[in-house]
């Protein structure tokens, strides 16, 4: 193939990351193309879709051309990221790069280290492309409460993006990145995914180092991909995925050959079906969906059952008693005093640190410091956080019951299409009860998988949701790979312009 | 279990967090709808169960302790670089004793 003097943006754009790799490896492309057409593209699309929080052209330009030089010289092997640039959510701490958390509080941070997950992407030869928006501390389901601006949805700019991972998912729906990461602490990374016709994939708790990761939930954080399909999903997990000594809750386990999985027989492969997830309350259009494309895994050879989650309707109240609890105590350290936000107004010790608290934060955040301070207040204790740990446990045996009898869970990402925007601004709780189909995962501890499974007539995507067992996101790619190709889902357009 | 100002007030000052009269009247509306949500819990029978206060029960040899050797940190002048105020390799704080 010759190479052409200047490929339109749009042409690379549409290339998926296991196509750049290619073009990567037979030099038939470079690092410094494939950067500057992201570049031109987040400049058309952006202002409309407003995925990015902060960008660093020139650094990534600098980083691409220095990249192929090496390459071109032969001093380095091409790894599965090399010469690929990557959006990473701005809660992903980026040395030397602002790492805003999406909230004033951090509006100046800039980290003196780098998170072990975007290390191991730059080690791969991977670009950092921007950092992307998300709701403040990854508390929300919209990227409306970033604490900046909010992300559109790249398919209706009337709708939310999903959240908290909103910029990420957006970033690569709108192909103005070829992949992402994004964080999942109750389904911040599968939801979005699944609003916006995207792959995310949440791993399982210990799988992806969470040294950098600003902590919101600590025992239900992680990291994960989002991409245009599962091999390209596959190819990130890759890269990031390892034991950390950094985060003493990495897990010591080799990583699997994630994009070697993809091409594994799927025939004889048991789908479970929660019966809970398909009762009241689901849209009728995703149910549909979701049950179609489960007959596809069937005409494929798999063997399609169902399954009971007994205790689902309690994971809404379990999880926003623990992660709240998690995110009060996690918070108490931005005081102020060594490095975010601190008030210019005079005062003492502790009116400095509550007036640095009451300007950084914003009004989701400080609901839910102030509910986990509650739950884990005095005389509250036992009541809210005990009793929420101790349902945990049962949540957890539920899935090891399910997992007996199905080798991957199905059902829906989330029980309504896209919300249009400022619809769930006024009530928290609305809000809060839309997470019932992604908490689960989290509380388990088991890794997560949203694909998309069909689009409305308007355009707008329609996702799905496997589950795996511990350490079983070898299989979820796998299933959605088969998935991608069994449904033959053809991407609508979007009108969004060049 | 049900919420009033003066304990919301309580709660704010424990988290160092401050309301107007106005956003704390929001507040114990949201604060209250919040946990009567709670309160189906419950219905949980966990008579016997075991709490999960982390994932760390399926992970291998996560938790493990390491040895306990001096190994390489951030410079302390680095770490200041990000303070509001630092003086002298120091963070400058307000007056903690009158």
């Amino acid at each position: 193939m010759e190479r052409e003097a200047s490929r339109p943006a749009c042409e690379i754009c549409d290339l998926s990351i296991a196509q750049l790799h290619r073009g990567i490896r037979k030099r038939q492309i470079s690092s410094v193309e494939i950067a500057e057409a992201y570049l031109r593209r987040i400049r058309s699309r952006d202002p409309k879709v407003q995925a990015f929080i902060s960008r660093s052209a020139e650094t990534l330009l600098e980083e691409a051309r220095a990249l192929d030089q090496s390459l071109a010289s032969g001093k380095r092997a091409v790894g599965l990221l090399t010469g690929i640039p990557l959006a990473v959510k701005d809660n992903i701490v980026t040395r030397g790069m602002r790492t805003t958390c999406g909230s004033r509080i951090l509006e100046h941070y800039v980290p003196p280290y780098e998170a072990t997950s975007v290390a191991r992407l730059r080690a791969d030869g991977g670009l950092i492309l921007g950092k992307t928006n998300l709701d403040e501390f990854a508390m929300g389901s919209t990227t409306e409460n970033s604490g900046f601006f909010p992300t559109r949805n790249p398919w209706d700019l009337n709708r939310v993006p999903g959240g908290s991972s909103g910029g990420s998912a957006a970033a690569v729906a709108a192909l103005e990145a070829p992949g992402a990461l994004g964080s999942d602490t109750g389904g911040s990374i599968r939801q979005p995914a699944a609003f916006c016709g995207v792959v995310g994939l949440k791993p399982t708790y210990g799988r992806v180092s969470r040294y950098g990761l600003v902590a919101f939930a600590s025992s239900l954080d992680q990291i994960g991909p989002l991409a245009r399909t599962a091999r390209d999903a596959a190819m990130i997990l890759q890269v990031v995925s390892g034991y950390d000594p950094m985060d003493s809750t990495s897990a010591r386990r080799p990583v699997d050959d994630y994009v070697a999985g993809l091409e594994g027989d799927i025939r004889g492969l048991r789908i479970g079906l929660p019966a809970e997830w398909f009762s009241s309350g689901l849209d009728p259009r995703i149910e549909a969906a979701v049950r179609a494309a489960a007959a596809k895994l069937a005409a494929a050879g798999c063997e399609v059952v169902e399954v009971d989650l007994p205790h689902t309707e309690f994971a809404i109240a379990t999880y926003y008693i623990i992660a709240l609890a998690e995110a009060s105590s996690n918070l108490a350290r931005y005081d102020g005093m060594r490095y975010g936000h601190r008030s210019r107004r005079a005062g003492s010790l502790e009116e400095t640190y509550r007036n640095s608290r009451n300007e950084g934060f914003g009004d989701e955040v400080k609901r839910r410091i102030m509910i986990g301070t509650y739950v884990l207040s005095a005389g509250y204790y036992d009541a809210y956080y005990l009793k929420a740990s101790k349902v945990r446990t049962l949540i957890k045996e539920d899935y090891f019951r399910a997992f007996e009898r199905a080798d991957v869970l199905m059902g829906p990402t989330a029980p309504s299409l896209p919300f249009r925007r400022g619809d769930k601004t006024s009530d928290p709780l609305e809000m809060y009860l839309s997470d019932v189909y992604t908490v689960t995962a989290n509380l388990a501890g088991i890794p997560g998988l949203a694909t998309t499974c069909a689009y409305t007539p308007e355009g707008v995507p329609i996702g799905l949701q496997l589950l795996g067992p511990h350490f079983g996101e070898g299989r979820l790619l796998r299933v959605a790979h088969v998935l991608e190709r069994e449904l033959g889902l053809v991407r609508p357009s979007l009108a969004l312009g060049a | 279990m049900s919420i009033t100002p003066k304990e919301v007030r309580r709660i704010a000052e424990l988290a160092h967090l401050e309301f107007s009269p106005a956003e704390l009247e929001r507040f114990v509306g949201q604060f209250q709808r919040i946990l009567d949500y709670f309160e189906q819990l419950r219905q949980v029978d966990t008579k016997g169960v075991e709490p999960t206060y982390h994932g760390l029960a399926e992970i291998p040899e996560a938790g493990a302790v390491r040895p306990d050797r001096n190994q390489p940190s951030l410079a302390p002048e680095t770490v200041l670089e990000g303070a509001p105020k630092a003086r002298k390799g120091y963070f400058r704080v307000p007056r903690v004793i009158e």
